[in-house]
């Protein structure tokens, strides 16, 4: 399974001076085209803890229909790009070549924290830097968002605004043809909502729990850029508001640890400028309505592999439904 | 007619067997899934006890926004295409509610600890 372990070494000898050798190869996750390794690199100077994500040889990354993932390559200079102008992201160590044989991937530091939004939510050792929290992912999300748009960053990222998105998750709602009047009524009424971007901005695209590396000190970085993109910055602000990362915490509009008032105050403060309430609102409707087209085709994947898990998320849809009604017909957050 | 237990029961028992008994024994993935299966069987006994009052109420519904009777299926898509094509809107008389309603009832077959549905029971909907 980790035969590649001596290519990986070797790979690895021209950005890590004084290696040594590689300890602890281990998988953490990852689906049949996508891995996460876990391993410590030796050096001279001491013991640098590591992560590899790649795809096997001959395997490049799965596009599905839900999702506008970069290569691993391009995720690597977004990490890269936002790190070097402050954003809080791993350092990433090696990007792979083809002819070192381990495959698409690349090398980043393993940082230490927590992704698990039930222990984030629920633990002792949390409860001092949770009311904090919120400010810190709007500092954070204002520091993504002015990452310079480089020449380089603009030939690999894609160019994906609110209108684009919304004509995507349109043509799968309709392939997937059955009915949802309440999804109907979030399309009408996001449409002339979302059709002009206040600006356009760097965009990690999927900044929620899970993707969120917490210690005890506080927000650490934000993982999983293989969504990032050029797009409308009040996408991230909406996402990580959408009910379905609150974990049943529901009065804490922001990831259920925070209140929306301090995203906004903390993205403001780090020169993100000023969000209204109403443009939130917009982006956590359409944080919603995506989130249930996306419970959607998890019965066009059961359909394929009879998995339990994925059928019972089927039916977590009329979910988003309710979080809809809350948000268009009844005006809450 | 069928023999006691109804099937409700039936599923009932299922479910608490995997709950009570199966998953003690199980590890990993295969205890998280066995969870799941259970939960999903929570689903299919709700959907036995309301499942037909609810999409009688939500037929009649749709059956006065409309005009006229049909099935659910064929309903749905007919409000679907109104709202589409702008003819029904949150506006017009009725949606709003019948929106509300029909979405309470399916998250309390599906999700009935949902925080967004408990908002929606919170103000004596």
């Amino acid at each position: 399974m980790n035969d590649f372990a001596p290519a990986l070494e070797r790979a690895l000898k021209p950005s890590l001076p004084g290696l040594q050798g590689l300890n602890g190869l281990t998988r953490l996750s990852g689906g049949a085209s996508q891995e996460t390794w876990s391993f410590d690199a030796v050096c001279d100077g001491g013991v640098i803890p590591l992560i590899l994500r790649r795809a096997p040889d001959g395997q490049p990354r799965v596009i599905t229909e839900t999702s506008t993932a970069v290569p691993l390559a391009t995720e690597a200079i977004a990490i890269e790009a936002s790190r070097t102008a402050g954003v809080r992201a791993p350092r990433v160590r090696h990007v792979l070549k083809p002819e070192e044989g381990v495959g698409e991937g690349y090398v980043m530091d393993r940082l230490q924290g927590e992704t698990i939004a039930r222990k984030i939510l629920r633990d002792k050792e949390f409860d001092a830097i949770r009311p904090d929290l919120a400010r810190q992912c709007g500092e954070e999300l204002a520091r993504i968002h002015a990452v310079e748009l480089t020449p380089e960053l603009r030939k690999v990222l894609p160019v994906v605004d609110g209108p684009t998105q919304l004509r995507r998750y349109r043509d799968m709602y309709d392939l997937y043809n059955y009915p949802h009047p309440m999804f109907e009524i979030a399309f009408k009424w996001l449409e002339p909502r979302m059709a002009q971007a206040k600006r356009q901005a760097l965009v990690h695209g999927d900044f929620r729990h899970g993707n969120l590396l917490i210690s005890p000190r506080g927000y650490e970085a934000v993982l999983d850029w293989e969504l990032a993109h050029i797009g409308d910055p009040l996408e991230d602000i909406g996402w990580i508001c959408t009910n379905t990362w609150r974990f049943g915490v529901q009065e804490k509009v922001v990831g259920g640890f925070g209140d929306l008032q301090d995203l906004l105050a903390g993205y403001e403060i780090a020169g993100g400028g000023t969000i209204s309430i109403d443009d939130a609102r917009t982006w956590i409707v359409y944080g919603s309505l995506k989130w249930g087209i996306m419970c959607m085709s998890m019965y066009q994947g059961f359909l394929r592999d009879h998995s339990v898990e994925r059928a019972a998320i089927g039916r977590r849809s009329s979910e988003t439904e309710v979080d809809l009604i809350n948000l268009i017909i009844r005006g809450k957050i | 007619m069928m023999d006691q237990p109804s099937v409700l029961e039936l599923v009932l028992a299922v479910r608490d067997f995997i709950e009570q008994k199966a998953m003690p024994e199980l590890k990993g993935h295969t205890a998280f899934h066995a969870r799941v299966a259970a939960n999903a069987l929570g689903i299919v006994a709700r959907e036995l006890e309301h499942g037909a009052t609810s999409g009688d109420a939500e037929r009649a519904r749709l059956a006065k926004l409309l005009g006229h009777d049909g099935g659910l299926m064929e309903l749905n898509r007919e409000l679907c295409t109104a709202i589409r094509a702008g003819r029904i809107n949150l506006g017009t008389p009725g949606l709003a509610e019948h929106m509300t309603l029909t979405t309470r009832d399916k998250v309390g077959i599906d999700q009935p600890n949902y925080g967004g549905l408990k908002r929606l029971l919170a103000d004596g909907i």
